[in-house]
């Protein structure tokens, strides 16, 4: 009789101890004490995964790769995700696995060879867990960083015909190509003449950021807008002038001042007027 | 072959491009407008290319050369509803097109054309 399948048949005879045995290990160290997943929850996870298991073995896979453990693989695959999305720590995650070793050694003892496949078994799922645990949090990374670039770069109205660009943060070559597309997109759908580039919160300026703004700025003139830039802070304007770059556009100190210029610029005047009480006041 | 219209509108001509533009229509179409700026004696020249979605170097610079020659017969030329994707391919490119007018449409590249007629005209009283 193969290994695997004699593995099988021990796990069979002790199924209900090995699950028990298996919970109080993860209470130890499973992250279990932080309440993030009830010990309910966790026994459904555990008997599944056992059953699983043992079918797999009983019909005598031997790696994890093999097709009988696909059904395992999907929820170790799925288990990991959770984990992984409501903050358990990689140890935590592990130990899902690696206590269930813990658990069936006593089981095991009888058969030398059985143990050994099955802890070779079980050191792959282990990996595979892991593996599947940095995948989620990759795919948590890449939103989150998806979600800032859009995040970020909001197009703003501030009148027919004018733009606004706030830019928040650093501007590196990907963002500002979401930037670019955006401010190009929004003069279409706008039909903006003037479009206002405040880099108030930008922190730093380099010759790339400059060249980065510089393309915008020719792409737009191309579509037929023009560009002002306000909010450069004083340091960044030493900076630019020591690193010689030349921006050769139209800068203003402020959004405000820039917003007078754009509004001159399409034949408007802001001017004063009696104050208009506020309702309730 | 084809050949892309210009139709003649007031003062200015207009050239709407709708078709993809390959090298020998953009040939074509430097030649024909130059002939027509000769006969019509226009003072502008809008190019509608908001239609057009591919460029490429020989485009953009065949733009560049239809400028140029129509600023010799004192004609300037307004390109007019370039798209976002055109313009991102032209800046990296680096046919920033310097020298040529643009506008948003064609309605705003006329009234540009417009003002210039205009302040001309008024250049002209005040040297008189």
């Amino acid at each position: 009789m193969p290994d695997t399948q004699t593995a099988a048949r021990l796990i069979a005879q002790e199924e209900a101890a090995i699950v028990s045995e298996w919970l109080r290990l993860q209470e130890v160290d499973g992250g279990l004490g932080s309440g993030r997943v009830s010990s309910a929850e966790l026994r459904v996870q555990c008997e599944r995964f056992l059953s699983l298991l043992r079918r797999g073995l009983a019909e005598g896979a031997e790696a994890v790769q093999d097709p009988a453990f696909t059904e395992l693989r999907d929820v170790l695959r799925e288990l990991s995700r959770s984990r992984a999305i409501q903050g358990f720590t990689p140890t935590e995650t592990a130990t899902f696995i690696f206590a269930l070793k813990e658990a069936m050694f006593r089981t095991l003892q009888q058969d030398a060879d059985a143990a050994w496949a099955l802890t070779r078994l079980l050191d792959g799922f282990g990996l595979y867990t892991f593996e599947a645990y940095q995948r989620a949090r990759e795919e948590v990374i890449a939103r989150q960083q998806r979600e800032i670039s859009e995040l970020s770069t909001p197009v703003v109205k501030l009148w027919d015909g004018v733009l606004a660009l706030p830019l928040i943060g650093t501007l590196d070559s990907e963002r500002t190509q979401v930037v670019m597309e955006n401010l190009l997109q929004n003069i279409v759908d706008l039909n903006a003449e003037i479009a206002i580039i405040d880099i108030t919160g930008v922190p730093t300026v380099d010759t790339l950021v400059a060249q980065h703004l510089l393309k915008t700025i020719a792409a737009a003139r191309l579509m037929g807008a023009d560009c002002i830039i306000s909010g450069i802070r004083p340091q960044i304007a030493q900076t630019m002038v020591h690193l010689g770059v030349d921006l050769n556009v139209v800068t203003k100190a402020s959004l405000a001042d820039a917003f007078a210029l754009a509004l001159r610029r399409v034949g408007q005047s802001v001017g004063r007027a009696a104050p208009v009480a506020r309702p309730g006041a | 072959m084809n050949r892309i219209p210009i139709l003649r509108l007031g003062q200015a001509l207009l050239v709407t491009i709708q078709v993809d533009m390959h090298d020998e229509l953009a040939l074509a179409l430097e030649e024909d407008l130059t002939q027509k700026i000769w006969a019509t004696g226009a003072r502008g020249v809008l190019i509608d290319i908001s239609a057009l979605e591919v460029v490429d170097s020989f485009i953009g610079r065949m733009l560049h050369a239809i400028a140029s020659v129509s600023r010799v017969l004192d004609a300037e030329t307004v390109v007019v509803g370039m798209r976002p994707a055109v313009a991102i391919t032209l800046v990296e490119l680096g046919l920033e097109l310097p020298g040529i007018r643009t506008a948003l449409d064609v309605e705003r590249g006329m009234a540009l054309l417009r003002r210039r007629d205009d302040a001309e005209a008024e250049g002209d009283v005040e040297r008189r």
